[in-house]
């Protein structure tokens, strides 16, 4: 099969140091004496832990139920008995702790009730949520929630699904091994992947010093009759950087802040497609991974490991010589010495590398950067990573970012090939984890502020509201005081007039009025309660304008310094108490 | 003659100028001041009052006018200062107050008798409850400013320092800092 390649950018050869591991077949690795599974795994919301200390597990049952669509669920690796759900070291460069299940295994490493899925029949959602809930995320290191990719574009039409069996940095072997010995499983894996995606084309890419497990994939697809392109690419690091391998396949190049998806590009790694065979065919969430474990030890090779396996234990299947003095977590580009021998094998783990002098022997100290290019030379990113060096070591944040440090995906090619032994990527990783931090420094500080700008607002609103409310009562009660002044001014004029019946001296026209306010007169009633009623609403709407008055803020009260704000509280304070003697209808509620 | 057309030309053009002038003024004015925005921007926006303002943006406006000192925010720290000094073109100066690492506040739920008064004081509304309820802080929402401390009536509100966890830690800056030795053994060499 002959077909155009494209290159990209720089690279290095790194010594590969594969033979070491991939001379013997995969082997199980021995139940540990207990497990540490960590919950969060995956990019993505962290899985909440369904179940408590003291629970008994069997193997492939659910221990963390994923949190939202970017999420993958976590398993049992093995049955047995819940320790604890506690905080435990990780396998994090940092060292830090994180919520981790603690499962002392029974030995009998019982199954629980699975079998395969009538996969023809199942809706590609019904997929999808089958393979989140089984927990399969990207297994060639970012540990993404793989559902998550397998969803088509609905503007960019899916042109080509890459399966990345490149396995480009040294020493690990683990994709090698797994391609040679299971070669069918995974090929029946990237069907799963090509009935979601419904691609143009599927392209296998392996790097050239893999010829075995090229010729194993090749016959598997062969043997099932899929239309596959099995393509070997040249060994070149980090020829197995999605982005890479995408140009390498392809000649694509995805563009900064843009997914290959945008492209009509998807790319999978080929253990991920493995787990996903293993889920929908048997029903069998991840809970085990293949680990390459090499280095400083004796007998380096692959074995399948369960999950939260600690990493100590398997390390000594391989028997390490004795002036082994750490571990190494990923290969020699890109892994990081853990924390300790205690952190859990997670889904993320592919490579152990036992850490010596002899092997990684220590690197002289760093010299000042004499700016000859050799790092932008070889960047696959086309950055010039001497120009972010400067930044990053001055804290300029800003100009790092100009030029486009978020590009950088920390392959340490520039670190590799630096003559003054500078290590870059750690100013790069610095820079961008400073940045990260001011983002949601800044996110928090806007959200605090529109908060606090809406509790301000709420605040006045409420108490215009609550003058308002006041101002109604007031004139209420003014009203009904009107009312009853008046009632009580037309009483008295009525009981002056009855009162003197026998006067003589009195008008005849009073004396007809007298009579008539007594009489039953109803026309003249009518008439005095209408007066009245409209001398209440004057008093009422008068009591109205003077709340409205009252509420309006003194216009010289707006700049005032806080002294005089703190004088005019007290005198307010003051005031209180003597307001209700003095306005009665307004300051009682 | 030639005189004339040449100072009607000139004035011809200075009122046209002017018009632009004049209408450029009214059509790109700026509304409000921006350098109290770029001020605020700098704040950290805790809304705590430890300056004596209430909020940030009075203490940005006053800083604006030039009535007070840059270095009245413990909350934003040295780092904040300096940044305020490289906009204003001011001198550097030590922080009023001592700097405190980022404090969460935490509302023991079984003293909280549900007064209400520390949401009513919280000025960020990160606190929920109702009346005679528990009331809880929303961590994430929490600015640590404290002043949920003193309105409560029982005592139940603490604050705690953010510790580093894996959502928040950072790599740490590569250059290895020269440091003096201590040099200890000198001395013991002499006393014995």
């Amino acid at each position: 099969m002959l077909m155009n390649l494209f290159k990209f950018k720089g690279g290095v050869k790194p010594p590969t140091n594969k033979t070491q591991s991939n001379t013997l077949p995969i082997a199980q690795a021995p139940l540990p004496s207990r497990l540490i599974v960590p919950l969060h795994q995956s990019i993505g919301g962290t899985p909440r832990p369904v179940v408590k200390a003291g629970d008994h597990v069997l193997k492939g049952q659910l221990i963390g139920e994923a949190d939202g669509w970017i999420s993958a669920a976590v398993h049992a690796p093995t049955s047995g008995t819940v320790l604890e759900v506690a905080m435990h070291v990780q396998p994090h460069p940092s060292g830090l702790d994180a919520m981790c299940v603690v499962i002392e295994p029974d030995g009998r490493d019982k199954w629980i009730a699975h079998g395969p899925l009538d996969y023809a029949a199942m809706a590609p959602e019904a997929v999808r949520e089958h393979l989140q809930q089984s927990g399969v995320v990207g297994l060639g290191g970012a540990a993404f929630p793989t559902h998550g990719k397998l969803t088509a574009s609905k503007t960019v039409p899916m042109d080509e699904l890459i399966i990345n069996g490149a396995e480009c940095e040294p020493f690990i072997t683990c994709d090698d091994l797994l391609m040679r010995e299971r070669a069918e499983e995974v090929v029946r894996g990237i069907g799963i992947f090509r009935d979601l995606l419904q691609p143009k084309k599927v392209l296998i890419g392996i790097e050239d010093n893999k010829p075995e497990a090229a010729a194993a994939m090749r016959a598997a697809v062969d043997a099932l009759n899929e239309p596959f392109l099995v393509i070997q690419v040249p060994t070149l690091y980090p020829a197995g950087g999605a982005k890479q391998l995408i140009r390498v396949l392809t000649g694509k190049e995805v563009p900064a802040a843009k997914r290959s998806t945008d492209l009509g590009v998807q790319c999978f790694n080929v253990a991920t497609a493995y787990t996903a065979w293993r889920a929908i065919a048997h029903g069998e969430p991840v809970v085990s991974r293949l680990v390459t474990v090499s280095g400083n030890v004796h007998a380096p090779r692959n074995y399948e490991v369960l999950i939260g396996t600690p990493m100590g234990e398997l390390l000594k299947l391989a028997t390490p010589h004795p002036d082994t003095d750490g571990i190494v977590m990923g290969g020699p580009m890109m892994g990081f010495l853990v924390p300790n021998e205690q952190v859990p094998v997670i889904k993320a783990t592919n490579c152990l590398i036992a850490h010596s002098d002899r092997v990684f022997p220590p690197k002289a100290p760093e010299m000042p950067c004499i700016r000859c290019g050799a790092c932008a030379e070889v960047c696959p990113h086309e950055l010039q990573p001497f120009e972010m060096y400067w930044f990053s070591r001055a804290k300029n944040f800003g100009k790092t970012q100009e030029y486009h440090i978020f590009d950088c995906i920390e392959c340490g090619c520039c670190s590799f090939v630096c003559p003054s032994r500078i290590p870059l990527v750690q100013y790069f990783r610095f820079a961008k984890s400073e940045i990260w931090a001011r983002e949601r420094e800044k996110n928090a500080a806007d959200g605090a502020k529109t908060r606090f700008e809406f509790k301000q607002l709420r605040d006045e609103r409420e108490k215009a509201e609550k003058a308002e409310k006041l101002a109604k009562v007031a004139a209420a009660q003014a009203a009904k005081k009107a009312a009853e002044a008046a009632a009580a001014a037309a009483a008295e004029t009525a009981a002056a007039e009855t009162g003197a019946p026998g006067n003589d001296s009195a008008a005849p026209e009073s004396k007809a009025v007298a009579e008539a306010t007594t009489l039953p007169d109803a026309t003249l009633t009518t008439v005095d309660a209408e007066k009245e009623a409209k001398r209440a609403a004057i008093a009422a709407a008068m009591a109205r304008a003077k709340a409205q008055r009252d509420a309006m803020p003194a216009k010289n009260t707006e700049a005032v310094t806080i002294e005089q704000q703190r004088a005019i509280d007290d005198i307010e304070a003051r005031r209180a108490v003597l307001a209700p003697a003095a306005v009665p209808g307004e300051k009682t509620e | 003659m030639d005189i004339l057309l040449a100072i009607a030309i000139m004035a011809l053009g200075a009122v046209v100028l002017g018009a632009a002038l004049g209408f450029a003024s009214v059509k790109f004015k700026v509304e409000g001041d921006p350098l109290v925005e770029k001020i605020e921007g700098i704040l950290p926006q805790t809304q705590c009052g430890q300056c004596g303002f209430p909020g940030c943006k009075p203490y940005a406006e006053a800083i604006a006018k030039g009535e007070v000192d840059i270095n009245l925010c413990p909350p934003g720290g040295m780092e904040g200062v300096q940044k305020l000094a490289d906009l204003l073109g001011r001198e550097v100066k030590e922080l009023e107050a001592e700097e405190k690492p980022k404090q969460v506040a935490i509302i023991d739920e079984n003293t909280c008798i549900g007064c209400t008064l520390c949401i009513q004081a919280c000025p960020v509304d990160a606190i929920v409850g109702a009346a005679k309820q528990m009331h809880t802080i929303i961590a994430p929402l929490c600015t640590g400013c404290e002043l949920c401390l003193p309105p409560c009536p029982v005592e139940c509100i603490r604050m705690e320092a953010i510790g580093e966890n894996l959502d928040n830690w950072k790599w740490k800056y590569p250059v290895i800092e020269i440091k003096t030795e201590m040099r200890k053994a000198a001395p013991m060499m002499k006393a014995a």
